[in-house]
């Protein structure tokens, strides 16, 4: 047997066959209308260019918790090719603690396989951020952290196949209002 | 992908994965009793089923666990027999207390 060097990752990668064009997945994660509907519902606001901002703010719902920010996830623009690929930085402020992990790299690849069918694969690069990870990961479900990116992806599934949302919005309950 | 599920050592090999991800095939050969051969065969069922993904770093191939096919199925299926059994629970309570 040969010695085995343990490689030492942070990245996550997750990935979903979607029913849908890439320009409307594209859409459906670039897009305040569309991310408001699914996964934890909030409202993105990207500046769709190399060095352009990322903002995720808070839906109504969210907003009634304590001590939730203005801002809930911030991050620059790395690369923005649509529809077909989304680089960026990404950095989780609802949480003091998590903020502190500072700015992960998060990737988009969206890429048509065949028959109207496309794979969406995300990477999510947590290097330095090991509670991130365990939150992303959904590892905290049970305590109402949700599902991370393995829920906020088969919402995203079911909502461009269906046009329905799932029931549940991880973390928070669904406000009608935005619905 | 419950054919995938189906067997003992891609059960393993998927649990190897959830405790660390981003495992090269030396790494996960090390936990099998098996030939690189025959974890190269189960790797690629894994994958062919969506339940892994591969990335190259260099000359190595990094498999990382994909938890959404797994995640699919608990909410089309999973979701709709709980609820169903929740409902019809839901519906004894109300039935039993209309009573006197």
């Amino acid at each position: 047997m040969t010695t085995t060097t343990p490689t030492t990752t942070t990245v996550q990668i997750y990935r979903v066959y979607i029913k849908a064009t890439p320009q409307a997945i594209w859409e459906a994660i670039t897009k305040p209308e569309w991310t408001k509907k699914y996964g934890y519902a909030p409202l993105v606001d990207y500046e769709l260019r190399a060095g352009g901002t990322f903002r995720c703010y808070p839906n109504e719902g969210m907003k009634a918790f304590p001590n939730v920010p203005d801002v809930i996830i911030d991050g620059e623009v790395i690369e923005a090719t649509p529809p077909r690929r989304l680089v960026q930085t990404w950095r989780m402020l609802m949480d003091p603690a998590l903020a502190a992990e500072g700015f992960t790299r998060l990737t988009y690849d969206i890429e048509p396989v065949r028959g109207g069918v496309t794979r969406l694969t995300v990477t999510h690069d947590l290097t330095g951020a090991a509670q991130l990870a365990v939150v992303v990961a959904g590892e905290l479900e049970y305590k109402g952290a949700g599902g991370g990116w393995s829920e906020i992806l088969s919402g995203l599934k079911t909502l461009l196949e269906t046009g329905a949302q799932l029931p549940f919005q991880s973390g928070f309950e669904r406000d009608p209002r935005n619905g | 992908m419950f054919k995938a599920l189906a067997d003992p050592t891609r059960r393993l090999l998927l649990d190897r994965l959830f405790a660390r991800d981003g495992r090269t095939l030396t790494e996960l050969e090390a936990d099998v009793k098996m030939t690189r051969f025959g974890v190269m065969k189960h790797l690629r069922l894994l994958e062919r089923a969506g339940l892994i993904v591969t990335r190259r770093a260099g000359r190595t191939k990094l498999h990382f666990l994909n938890p959404v096919p797994i995640r699919l199925i608990h909410d089309r299926w999973i979701d709709k027999y709980t609820e169903r059994r929740v409902a019809g629970l839901a519906d004894l309570k109300t039935e039993l207390e209309k009573r006197p």
